[in-house]
């Protein structure tokens, strides 16, 4: 299989109600040619809803779906070419692997001896070469992954749709599909719409992800964007661990309590605003550190330790600031730093890098 | 003590709790035993005496003879076909109706497609008489409504028989066709359906076949059902339509001959079985409710 070319993928105003409820809100996304997007999301949030309207599944109450320059909204499923691979494979029980993955084939009129070598070259590309024969039901959750994964693409569509394709898998086996999977993307460059809940996935595999809440996408951005700049709350909390801080913003100095912080950029614009502390950018200062304290590219916050929690790669201590508000570090857990851990109540000193003191608004969406 | 610890008394307690599911089916063991086997043998034990009370194999003999019982074999085994041809026509669509609305709804039908169930056979098949004769219900209608001039003959034929058979076994039908129905995921006619297939072809390659234990099931029991069916073609088919069972009948109501009939029995019970044999060897054939998969 060499490098098809592939579509973008366009939605305008794409909104879909049930009942009094928006499962999509006027969604617009523009998905770019050969992209691996991720529609992340809480359940319920319309993530899976918004892929079913791109496979042709659910019929949205108004808007536009383009591939490329084709109009697709009303186009019936069959039709519409693109892959899928389904949260539970449904791979079709009554038929051997090598007739659910020469099923589109077939479907497309292909010749017998070219589906044979077609489905055998798909299988080897998810390593499951000399399976043809084999029944659906001798197979593991994995390799079930992997077949459906070849049905989805050996009819060489140029969109691939995924559906939580990994969620059945455990851990381990789920890594490293998501890096399989990507190379596997890389390599055929079909423009790839991917649902996920799982937000590590999402920073894993994505170009760009795409957060959705409530039927209305939060940001679009890449992973990176999505993790340093959440652009509000929801995104903040939802990717990564965050406390958050009230601030006022006034003239252009950002006030936390009677603290003056440094911040990277322009300056917001007045009212209140809250502070994003992500625990693995805070670090602890120790006596050492005293010469950093003048540091012009630290902001410095003094908070007193309630507890520390030993979770294994690192510890998660809890403190809380004079004014009684709490927030979290993660710190490391080695031996060396056991020894020299501080305990309840000691008074600490946090150092915060300017780039990592993220404003965002205060109320809901920005 | 060369034993493991407590290895003895855990054999025991399992062994124990074996014996104790072995008494929940004992009573209906016994039951089985009193009412079918117990029967079922003696039945076979008259089938090989003679009417002077010898151990003969003439009833079996004059069944081969006389083309007559092969006759009406043979019409039972046609009468027991078109049934549930007709049945299968009837019950698909309406299985598949059922499979596809809002479970709830699917239930208040249910009740509707059982409810002839809830009724005697007896008052169903005279009250298909009363409505099928000559200057009955049907006939009067339809020739007031002018679709026919002369009365159609509807019932002591084979017509009548078919009506009143297939009124009793759709149920049967429907019911494991709809639970196989039921238990299709979706997914996989939109898999179908994202692979290229219309409508019409997911439907044929991928539905169907999936159903298709639940159909094979409910074809069976109705087939088997309606060899021995007695009272409604003995009602409805006025004589003409003469099975298996209405000759058993007679031989013990007219001629008191129980040996010709219990070899009559004991050759439709073999052919019975013969063909759920062959059937289950073709296609899997689920239980009576439905299927039970681990999804």
């Amino acid at each position: 299989m060499l490098r098809n070319s592939s579509f973008p993928i366009t939605i305008e105003q794409i909104s879909k109600r049930y009942g009094r409820v928006f499962a999509l809100d006027h969604v617009d996304l523009h998905i770019k040619s050969g992209e691996f997007l991720t529609l992340l999301g809480p359940s319920g949030s319309g993530k899976t809803t918004l892929l079913t309207v791109l496979a042709g599944f659910t019929r949205p109450d108004s808007g536009s779906l383009k591939f490329g320059d084709t109009e697709m909204v009303c186009v019936a499923p069959h039709k519409r070419d693109v892959g899928m691979v389904f949260q539970n494979y449904a791979l079709f029980p009554h038929m051997s692997v090598g007739a659910n993955v020469g099923f589109p084939l077939k479907l497309r009129g292909v010749p017998t001896r070219e589906i044979t070598d077609r489905c055998e070259r798909a299988l080897e590309m998810v390593r499951l070469g000399g399976y043809a024969a084999r029944g659906v039901e001798t197979l593991s959750g994995g390799q079930r992954q992997r077949v459906a994964l070849a049905r989805a693409m050996v009819f060489e569509p140029r969109i691939m749709l995924m559906d939580e394709p990994l969620s059945a898998l455990d851990k381990q086996l789920r890594e490293h599909m998501q890096i399989e999977l990507r190379q596997l993307h890389d390599k055929l460059g079909m423009t790839t719409v991917y649902v996920t809940h799982d937000q590590r996935e999402a920073l894993t595999m994505s170009d760009r992800i795409a957060v959705i809440n409530a039927g209305r996408i939060m940001q679009l951005d890449t992973p990176r964007a999505i993790y340093e700049r959440p652009r509000n709350r929801f995104v903040a909390e939802f990717i990564g661990e965050s406390s958050f801080l009230q601030v006022q913003v006034a003239g252009g100095r950002v006030r936390l309590g009677n603290q003056t912080l440094r911040t990277a950029g322009a300056a917001p614009s007045d009212g209140p605003m809250l502070l994003m502390l992500r625990p693995e950018r805070l670090r602890v200062l120790g006596a050492q550190d005293a010469d950093q304290a003048q540091d012009a590219t630290l902001n410095l916050l003094e908070a007193t330790l309630v507890a520390t929690v030993y979770q294994g790669d690192s510890s998660l201590m809890q403190l809380a600031l004079p004014d009684g508000s709490t927030l979290s570090v993660r710190g490391p857990s080695g031996a060396t730093a056991a020894a020299t851990q501080a305990l309840p109540g000691a008074r600490l000193q946090l150092a915060l890098k300017v780039e990592d003191t993220v404003l965002i608004a205060a109320e809901g969406a920005a | 003590m060369k034993h493991p610890a407590n290895a003895l008394a855990l054999r025991r307690s399992a062994q124990w709790e074996r014996l104790g599911l072995l008494g929940l089916v004992a009573p209906a063991l016994l039951l089985i035993t009193l009412t079918m086997l117990l029967p079922v043998g003696w039945l076979f034990y008259l089938s090989v005496l003679s009417d002077a009370g010898d151990w003969s194999l003439e009833h079996y003999r004059r069944m081969w003879e006389q083309p007559s019982y092969g006759r009406t074999f043979l019409a039972t085994f046609e009468v027991s076909a078109l049934t549930t041809a007709i049945c299968i026509l009837m019950g698909y669509p309406l299985a598949y109706f059922l499979s596809e609305i809002p479970k709830r709804a699917a239930n208040l039908c249910m009740i509707a497609v059982l409810l002839p169930l809830w009724t005697s056979l007896l008052v169903r098949t005279y009250a298909w008489l009363v409505l099928l004769q000559r200057r009955g219900l049907i006939n009067s209608w339809g020739i007031e409504l002018g679709l026919w001039d002369e009365p159609l003959a509807l019932v002591h034929n084979l017509a009548g028989t078919l009506i009143g058979m297939v009124h009793v076994m759709l149920p049967f039908l429907v019911l494991p066709l709809y639970s196989a129905m039921r238990a299709i995921d979706r997914n996989y006619l939109r898999a179908a359906a994202n692979l290229g297939a219309s409508p019409l072809r997911s439907f044929w390659l991928v539905f169907f076949p999936l159903a298709m234990p639940g159909l094979a099931t409910g074809a069976l029991i109705v087939f088997i059902l309606c060899l021995g069916f007695y009272v409604t073609p003995a009602v409805l088919g006025g004589g003409k339509v003469i099975m298996v069972s209405s000759r058993i009948a007679s031989d013990i109501e007219i001629f008191f001959n129980w040996g010709a009939a219990s070899a009559l029995g004991v050759v439709l019970l073999a052919l019975t079985a013969a063909l759920i044999v062959a059937a289950s060897r073709l296609v899997r054939i689920d239980g009576v409710v439905g299927r039970h998969e681990a999804p």
